[in-house]
Formats: C-alpha cells, structure tokens, sequence
C-alpha cells in the first residue's frame, strides 16, 4: 500500500452547461484493491467512470494512472494505456460470435498489419492463429467457451455480462471498471458473479473498481468504498465505516427523523 | 497454417468463368451487346462490393458512392487521352486518385452519423460532379470523348482483385474491427480499436476499388458526362448493397447482377421500365427485408465457409 498508487484522481469535475455533474472528486486506487463506487440514482458514478476512461474530458481536475496524465485521451488509448471498462447497459457485438467478441479486445494487441492481411502474408496467419488461441483459452477461464461460435445475443442475459467482462479483461488492463455487473441478476447469479470478480482479480493481478447498487455484492466484495451523491464526494472507507456512516444513511434512506415505524 | 479453404475453389471458379465467357466471345456467339452486358455487370459488383465494405462491413451509410466513381472515370479519361498512357497506369491512377478524394471527404465527415453522413456524403458526390462540370478541360456538361478501351479481362481481372482485397481485408483483425465499429461503435472504441481511423480506412479503400470501376466504366462508353454520375447512381449503387442484405458480400454481387440484368433487358421497353424495375425492388423488398442473402454469404449454404454473421474467421 505504500507504493505509488495505480490510479489517482484528483479534484477531477465535469460541468455540462450550467450542471456540474461530477465535482470536487478525488480518489486514489492502489495495485491490486477491490473498491466499489455507490451512490443513489444521478450521484454520477457512470459519469465519473466516463470520466476515467476518456469518453468524457474533464473540464477541470487531473486523472493520473501509473503516474501519467490519462485525461484527454480518447477512450481507445486510455484503454491502451490499462484501463479497461464494461457498462451499465450490455453493449456487447450482438451479432458476432462470442469467440469474435473477444477477439475485438486483443486486436490492438496483435500486431499484423492491413497490408499483409490483405495479400495473406504470413504474418496475418501467425497473428490471426495467435489472435484466436488466446481468446479461446480466455473463453475457457469463463467457461463460456462451449457459446464461442454461439451469437453473442443469442446468449443468456448473465451469460452476456460475463462475456462483457472476459471481452473487457482480453483488452489486457492493469485497471477494471465494472459498470452494475449485477444488473439484473438473481441471487445465484449475483454470488456467481463475485466469486468471478474475486478470481479475476487475483488470476490477473488486477486493480477492480466497481459501481454496484447490490448491497450485499458490494458489502461482501469490497475492501474499500466510495460514496457519491450529487456528484460529490460523500464518504470513502471500508463497508463497515460506510454501512454506519450517517451521511450514507441520510443519503439512501432519507434523513433520520424521530420515529423507527414511520 | 492452412491457407483459407475457398480461397483455391473461388480462383477456380474465377478462371472457369473468364475462360468460358472469353471463348464465347472470341468465338462471336456473344454479341457486342452481350459482352458489354457482362462488362456493365463486372463493373457494377466492383461498385456493389466496395460500397459493402463501406455500408455493409463498417455501418457508415455513405450514399456518395458515384462521386468517386466520378473521380476514377475522369482521373483515368485524363491518364488515357490526354497523356496518352496505357490503360493499366489509368485503371491504378483512377483508383489512387479516388481513394485520396475518399481520404479528403471521409476525415472530416466521418465523424457525422448516421443520417447526417448520408446528407454530408451526398452533398459531396455532388460537389465533386460540379467540379468536373466546370472544368472546361474535361468537356464541362458536354462531356469528354474517351476511346473504348475496356474489354472483359480487364474487367474482370478488376472484378477478382475487387473481390479479393475486400475479402481479405473483411476476414482479419482489421475486418473484425470494423466490423466491432457496426455493431457497436462506442463498445469498439473502449476495446481500444482506433474507430475514426478504421472507417477512414475501410472509407478509402471503397473510393479506390470506386475509383477503379470508374476507369472501366468510362472506357466502356466513348463518352462521358457529369449528369451520369449524379445522385441517381449513388443510389443505383446503395440500392445493389441493400437488396443484397446488408453485410452480405455475395448479396451484393448477386443483386447486382439482378438488377443489371433486369435493367439491360428493361430497356427494351423504355415506357414501362422504371415501373418494373421498382416493382422489383418492392417484391424483393417485402419477401426478403433483410435483402438477398441477409447476412449470410453464399458459402454459408455449402458450409464450405463456417463464416459467422457479418465476416469473421477464416484463415484457419
């Protein structure tokens, strides 16, 4: 925990027109935690994840990852650089297969180019050949390899946020965000769901920051939480402090009046 | 590492049918009427195939196809009458030209979707076709006179390399990525794919292979004029890319074959021949809405080509 942090932000806000979404919002993530973002509905937490990977420019703040200023980046090189994302609403390649959709996130890392693509030079077979065997192998890790020629819409609703997460981790980040993983999941889906997170995370040596509404999921995963509301800044500490803090509590339930039957 | 399955069947296929229709030609059982048939037919897929690549594979729905075409047939008139080269240099110049007119309208409009592309490509086929009907140099309205000079191996030497090209571009990584900016462009660009600079690419390389059906097309005729590559082409062509099935490269190539052969038979009756023709496109429209072939390739049906929707792997 000592060492330089992996991804620090700070005083970072966007404004739009007149609105500021997101202000004043600092946070430091270091190598390897597991740290959760929550807040009621409009506190700005998919802004800020926007924010983080450059679909968004921030009017005022800096985002610093491994030391380098990652803000006014477009989204393709912050994902690049190491940090990788999925969303709220599945934005999947609904009619690739799942296989292809995997192979879309190692495709900056292949190295063949168009020309030799074009007239099949060898190199195009090697990066291809190269390109599939490894998507295959991360299919295996989510077992959704027995899908892979399945149409990526075609799958089930759960089976799709984990194709989302294997397509987000083949990009290669150092950095997860994971946008409501579990959006819409049942119970056992859900529990499913963080004991993946939990093995993805020591598998890949990954630094995971998550927005979850799924208190439990959060609670039971997290080390370290983030509270946002009205775009600021409410709360950081472990889910214990937060589970008690009292301006989380006002924040979600509403201010604490007198009586317990109301 | 195998080399791709269809590869050697398709040049098979190509060979056997170059040397049937160049026999059947040199033979005279074709006509000139038949043979400039197949030629209009070649160079209409050439048109159909890099529109796909344009529509179909990267989902910018540009509707300025016959600027370029535009582009390579003047470019090439030019190579051919004025500097007196042969026609190969004029065929490769038209293409050149085209993909760097391609590069000059796709950077800035490019970033317009959807409709708003459409409306920007439009206006600039239209552009691009004023620009010729001014320059006195080339004819203006009146047209310029080229020699005839495009024969059925050009043709269809073009037409294979056309089909090669997008083929194997289609199949790749760079095909895929494309493809990831049609299916879902903002996913694409967070999977760290350079989304602006694969539509440029797959924008340039359509203009080109434009550019090159353009040189046929004006060797074709013995002249040429600005109001042949109005807007009316531009949907000529979008409308090959949509009958076919979006996505659907031998969609494409069938449905340009369709219409051209509908068309070329319809001009034997000229008071009823738009009628029929949209009669068609409405029958084909309501019984097949999402094209042709949808988006299955015709080696789908032999299962020679286990291509998944939309292109995918191959090579292997």
């Amino acid at each position: 925990m000592e060492n330089k942090p992996l991804l620090e932000v700070k005083n970072t806000g966007i404004q739009f027109g007149g609105l500021k979404a997101v202000q004043n919002l600092n946070m430091v993530l270091n190598q390897g935690e597991l740290v959760g973002l929550i807040g009621p509905n409009g506190a700005g937490k998919t802004t800020s994840f926007n924010l983080l990977t450059g679909v968004y420019v921030p009017t005022e703040g800096d985002i610093l990852f491994n030391g380098e200023r990652v803000n006014g980046l477009p989204p393709f090189k912050v994902t690049r650089k190491g940090i990788s994302r999925t969303f709220q609403n599945i934005r999947l390649f609904n009619d690739l297969s799942v296989l292809e959709n995997v192979k879309v996130a190692y495709h900056s890392l292949a190295k063949h180019n168009i020309l030799s693509s074009v007239f099949r030079l060898p190199a195009h077979f090697k990066g291809e050949q190269e390109m599939e065997e490894k998507s295959i192998e991360f299919l295996k890790i989510f077992s959704l390899d027995k899908y892979k020629d399945e149409l990526a819409k075609n799958l089930p609703y759960g089976q799709q946020r984990r194709l989302e997460i294997a397509r987000a981790l083949a990009a290669g980040p150092k950095l997860l965000l994971l946008d409501e993983p579990a959006a819409g999941m049942n119970p056992q889906e859900t529990k499913d769901l963080m004991d993946l997170i939990a093995f993805i995370r020591d598998k890949f040596d990954l630094t995971i920051l998550l927005i979850e509404h799924d208190m439990n999921l959060v609670m039971g995963v997290c080390e370290r939480i983030y509270v946002l509301d009205h775009g600021q800044l409410l709360a950081e500490g472990s889910p214990e402090e937060i589970r008690n803090h009292p301006k989380v509590i006002e924040a979600y339930l509403g201010e604490e009046v007198h009586d317990v039957n109301a | 590492m195998k080399k791709s399955k269809q590869f050697w069947p398709f040049i098979i296929v190509a060979v056997l049918v170059y040397t049937v229709v160049q026999i059947l030609i040199s033979n005279g059982m074709l006509n000139q009427f038949y043979s400039n048939t197949l030629i209009l037919i070649a160079i209409n897929i050439i048109l159909a195939v890099s529109l796909h690549l344009v529509i179909g594979i990267t989902g910018q729905f540009s509707i300025g196809h016959a600027g370029f075409l535009a582009v390579g047939a003047y470019l090439s008139a030019i190579v051919t009458m004025k500097l007196h080269l042969p026609f190969v240099v004029a065929i490769i110049v038209g293409g050149i030209v085209a993909a760097l007119a391609g590069l000059i309208v796709g950077i800035p409009s490019l970033r317009l979707k959807g409709d708003y592309l459409a409306i920007a490509t439009l206006g600039f086929a239209e552009i691009i076709r004023i620009v010729f009907l001014n320059i006195d140099a080339v004819g203006g309205a009146a047209g310029m006179q080229v020699s005839h000079l495009t024969t059925w191996t050009y043709a269809f030497v073009c037409l294979v390399i056309t089909i090669i090209v997008i083929v194997n571009f289609t199949n790749s990584r760079h095909g895929l990525a494309a493809i990831s900016v049609r299916e879902n462009e903002i996913a694409s660009d967070a999977m760290g794919i350079n989304t602006t600079y694969y539509k440029v690419i797959a924008f340039a390389i359509g203009s080109f292979f434009a550019g090159v059906a353009g040189a046929l097309f004006s060797h074709n005729f013995y002249i040429i004029q600005p109001s042949q590559f109005g807007f009316l082409k531009s949907f000529d062509i979008l409308i090959f890319v949509v009958l076919g099935g979006l996505g659907s490269l031998s969609g494409a190539v069938l449905s340009a074959i369709l219409l051209t052969v509908v068309s070329t038979y319809l001009q034997g009756y000229p008071e009823t021949r738009m009628i029929i023709y949209s009669l068609v496109l409405i029958l084909v429209m309501l019984y097949r809405p999402k094209g042709l072939m949808g988006t299955m390739e015709i080696t789908d049906y032999f299962k020679l080509w286990r291509t998944p929707k939309g292109g995918g792997q191959h090579g292997k």
